[in-house]
């Protein structure tokens, strides 16, 4: 019975052992480690290692290795060493001061070469490892409104430069409403603010008495967009936070079109989470004192009585703090800002960021670049974080302020409401102080729409128990088949197995992220996969009723099994995929762990135990029945 | 070993009037039970604060209860949680409830009042209204979504018929499904919603085997009678549907006794939904078909006539 080509033997070989490759990092248990990031102003390098190494060694903390990469440096600590973990923690946290930001990390054990090529461990879900949730929304009305205040403004600009009178400029239910006192200046109104702001649809509205209204309002995929790029700076802004509270391995994720995932693992405090999230920044324009001389201040600690001492947020080339002494007085503030985007200078196409204020704010740049042409401008970003302190007993509310400067440039013209700044090195540097001066002064307001706790010791109870299940559930089956179907549920065992160990591997492979639901997914995968080979089973069982040889039984099972599981399985993946694509969070992990498990079981239920059944039933042209069950080993006889 | 004699020829659809009239009473009931009594729905669904606490000493829910009442919390659901106390709080979610450490405080305050040995047994979870509304409709979506795809496919590889009943038996699954969820007002969470839509899945598994061996009987059968080709395709399945059955309710009793609370509504969604939808396999599904009038010459692979043939005299 040669009806199985050997190419499907290669195939069936080379998947298992790739299966088994990539399905084995999932053995390794990871191990505590301390990670320690640099904050602004200080580098990772062998001089901090040595430092470290120091403090462990003089507080006798066993360590395993101490790595360090381009960003961070892991500290590894022997496995279960969870009290050394903290002591640790400690110990760094108060010898590396603010400087650095030390976080507690479980590090991946699997060997670097199988990781070079991609095998590694699937990361956890919060419900499997403990730690916070947070599900954040956008106020997309306040989005919209904002929308419609500028261009409010803008609308005004507009018809007092084309010198056309009008009643009201004001907000109506959908956008601007312009009352205008005839209908000539209505026609006139309406080709000036179409030529000037092309993002507004101007229609005209009623006409009652002498007040001729005319509608202007925001492209729908203007307001999508303005939304969308809310979440983009939400998200930035949020990863920015988050990295300064020292989370291992944060996760900051869009979620619809209005909602931003956060998920923290390890932290249990919610509430110092919640402070650092909500945080507010503002923006502020000065003046840079050239006179002064801002090494000196910030060696000798001598400050100009008008000036301020700040530093650069980007370090210089080797890594050093940059100070810079700005003029006291504020000539604009974030909140006269209505938008910042990145776009390639008009006249020599390097990158660079295009700011537009508002009237006010217009008014006062121009009052402040024309005595000023020439001289250098920056741009200041001060983040207000709420901070409660409990000293003697007593709770103490404060404020931590951080302020760096994001961009300094020097005024080339006389500009007021629309300017750029030019000479940025990149255009991701470009898109990087656009979003920065985005999210200073137009970011919507953010709530905090969901807010779980896991606790640690929750997630390993979980992972116990959920392993648990999947043995156990594994286990009852394979000895199920094995009684019922004898040789053949043997092989179907091996499959099953084998579709195990497959679906770990491509779970592994991809990255999916394994949760609670996930794991019922595979367990309900595990009862389901058997399904394929009851079919195949059944069929050889009615072949050999129906008088066929043992081989032609089996080929004839396997045909004809084979139209029926691929339209059960057909069906099955519609659900899953539909499970995949509109589900949320747990289910959408759940719908993906079928999905992986149905394709995986096509092929070890079918052409696994395929390949196996002829191995062992080629060649023996004499056999009398098969061990498919009692009353099948010996046909001829019976 | 055969556990069921695999020439065995039940007339199953001999009893279809009174399967159906049971099927149809049994969707009827949970369509009043779903109306009436409605789901026990989780947090991830009514949006809210709950706050879970423990005490010392045995608790009675009433208790808890006139604790809340008592210092001017009103509608909070009290439920206890595996033993006599544990008790969880389920409360509505307001517009001035964004701050859950407060919620959670003000909870345990008034708990504390009344028994000093309460105490707050872990971080208050807090979900708002919108969410919990939104994952409702983006189940019910979900759902419609799979029927009318499995409903597209199976029109295309079987047949219209077979597609009216496979989408009929997946409906009537799902309500029951639903309704014994309302009749034992059991909380209706997340992973229950996505044992739900596995449960479809499962359910149309069961199905097909049965419609493609129907299909296979009617090609292979010259003179093929349609009661009787039913009657035998339920018959020669009977002992995969079973077994399937059977493995698959292994796991999900795993699932159910060993898998930890998490996933306990799951593996009880899925095992009550087995059952059912095995049993709607076989007399729900195949009535529906017989009465739908499927026959010989409507699942015919379609031959292509030759042209010679046809002009030659």
């Amino acid at each position: 019975m040669n009806d199985f080509p050997r190419w499907k033997y290669a195939l069936v070989v080379v998947v298992l052992l790739l299966g088994i490759l990539y399905g084995v990092p999932n053995l390794f248990v990871q191990q505590p480690a301390v990670q320690v990031t640099a904050n602004r102003g200080a580098t990772v390098d062998q001089a901090l290692k040595e430092r470290v190494q120091g403090v462990l060694e003089k507080d006798k903390i066993a360590f395993q290795s101490v790595e360090v990469d381009n960003e961070h440096l892991l500290v590894r600590l022997p496995v279960g060493a969870s009290d050394d973990q903290n002591k640790a923690l400690e110990a760094m946290k108060a010898d590396l001061g603010e400087q650095y930001v030390v976080a507690p990390n479980l590090a991946s054990t699997v060997p670097s070469w199988m990781r070079a090529i991609g095998a590694r461990e699937m990361p956890k879900g919060l419900d499997l490892q403990g730690g916070v949730h947070f599900l954040m929304e956008v106020d997309d009305k306040d989005v919209l409104d904002k929308q419609v205040q500028r261009y409010t403004d803008d609308i005004r600009g507009v018809l007092r430069d084309k010198n056309i009178r009008y009643q009201s400029v004001g907000r109506g239910p959908q956008g601007v409403v312009v009352q205008l006192r005839s209908a000539e200046d209505r026609d006139a109104a309406t080709s000036a603010i179409q030529s000037k702001l092309p993002d507004l649809i101007v229609s005209t509205g009623a006409t009652t008495g002498d007040s001729f209204t005319l509608n202007a309002n925001l492209k729908p995929d203007k307001v999508r967009e303005a939304a969308l790029n809310t979440i983009r700076q939400n998200q930035a802004t949020l990863s920015n936070r988050i990295n300064a509270l020292g989370v291992a391995e944060p996760l900051i994720q869009q979620q619809g079109e209005t909602r931003i995932v956060v998920e923290l693992p390890g932290v249990q405090d919610t509430a110092e989470a919640k402070r650092v999230l909500g945080a507010q920044a503002t923006l502020e324009y000065h003046a840079v004192d050239q006179d002064g001389n801002a090494f000196d201040a910030m060696n000798s600690g001598n400050v100009p009585p008008d000036d301020k001492l700040y530093y650069m947020r980007n370090l210089d080339p080797s890594g050093r703090k940059i100070p810079i002494l700005l003029k006291k007085k504020v000539i604009v503030s974030g909140d006269e800002m209505v938008d910042a985007s990145s776009a390639p200078d008009p006249q020599t196409g390097t990158p660079g960021v295009s700011v537009h204020l508002n009237a006010t704010g217009g008014r006062k740049m121009l009052d402040f670049t024309t005595q000023n042409v020439g001289k250098p401008m920056a741009v200041l970003y001060i983040e207000r974080t709420p901070e409660v302190k409990i000293i003697d007993g007593k709770e103490v509310r404060s404020t931590k302020i951080t302020e760096d400067v994001i961009s300094s440039a020097t005024i080339r013209g006389v500009f007021s409401t629309q300017f750029s700044t030019t000479g940025l090195s990149s255009s991701k540097e470009a898109s990087d102080l656009a979003l920065l001066l985005r999210s200073g002064s137009l970011a919507a307001p953010i709530d905090i729409v969901e807010e779980r706790v896991i606790g640690p010791s929750l997630g390993a109870d979980n992972i116990k128990k959920g392993v648990f299940a999947v043995l156990i559930g594994l286990g009852a089956v394979l000895v199920f088949m094995a009684f019922y179907y004898w040789l053949f549920g043997l092989i179907a065992d091996v499959a099953l197995f084998f579709n195990l160990v497959l679906l770990l591997a491509i779970m592994s492979a991809i990255g999916v992220t394994l949760t609670m639901p996930g794991i019922a997914g595979i367990v309900l995968t595990l009862g389901m996969a058997i399904d394929a080979n009851v079919l195949i089973c059944e069929r050889i069982r009615e072949e050999m009723r129906n008088g066929s040889t043992p081989l032609a039984a089996i080929r004839a099972g396997y045909d004809k099994a084979w139209a029926t599981i691929l339209d059960a399985n057909v069906t099955h993946l519609l659900a899953a995929l539909a499970l995949m694509t509109l589900g949320s969070g747990a289910i959408r992990g759940f719908g993906v762990t079928l999905f992986i498990g149905i394709l995986t079981s096509m092929f070890t239920s079918v052409t696994v135990t395929h390949a196996i059944t002829n191995l062992i039933h080629s060649g023996r042209k004499k056999l009398k029945g098969l061990s498919l069950g009692s009353g099948y080993s010996n046909r001829a006889a019976a | 070993m055969e556990l069921f004699n695999p020439n065995s020829n039940i007339d199953f659809l001999a009893g279809r009037k009174v399967s159906i009239a049971i099927s149809v009473v049994l969707v009827l009931a949970s369509l009043v039970l779903l109306a009436t009594r409605g789901l026990n729905y989780a947090l991830d669904f009514t949006g809210g604060v709950i706050v879970e606490a423990t005490y010392q000493q045995p608790v009675q829910v009433d208790q808890v209860r006139d604790a809340l009442e008592a210092a001017g919390i009103h509608n909070a659901q009290v439920q206890s949680v595996g033993g006599t106390r544990d008790v969880s709080i389920r409360l509505q979610p307001q517009a001035d409830q964004k701050d859950v450490e407060a919620v959670g405080k003000s909870v345990m305050a008034a708990l504390q009042k009344s028994r000093a040995d309460a105490a707050l047994k872990r971080h208050p979870d807090f979900v708002g209204s919108s969410v919990g509304a939104e994952l409702k409709s983006s189940g019910i979506v979900a759902a419609v979504f799979v029927m009318i795809g499995i409903m597209i496919y199976i029109g295309i590889r079987f047949e219209k018929r077979f597609a009216i009943a496979a989408i009929a038996s997946e409906i009537h699954d799902t309500i029951l499904t639903l309704g014994f969820f309302s009749l034992t007002q059991m909380e209706f969470d997340l992973t229950v919603l996505a044992a739900l839509l596995a449960v479809i899945g499962y359910s149309i598994n069961d199905k097909v085997v049965v419609f493609d061996r129907v299909r296979e009987l009617f090609r292979m059968t010259r003179k093929a009678d349609t009661y009787e080709i039913l009657n035998k395709a339920i018959n020669q399945t009977l002992s995969r549907t079973i077994m399937t059955s059977l493995t698959t309710s292994l796991t999900m009793f795993a699932l159910y006794f060993v898998g930890g609370p998490a996933v306990h509504g799951f593996g009880l969604t899925m095992l009550v939904g087995i059952v059912i939808g095995t049993l709607s396999s076989i007399f729900f599904a195949n009535p529906i078909l017989y009465w739908l009038g499927v026959s010989k010459t409507d699942l015919m692979p379609v031959t292509k006539e030759n042209p010679e043939l046809a002009r030659r005299p």
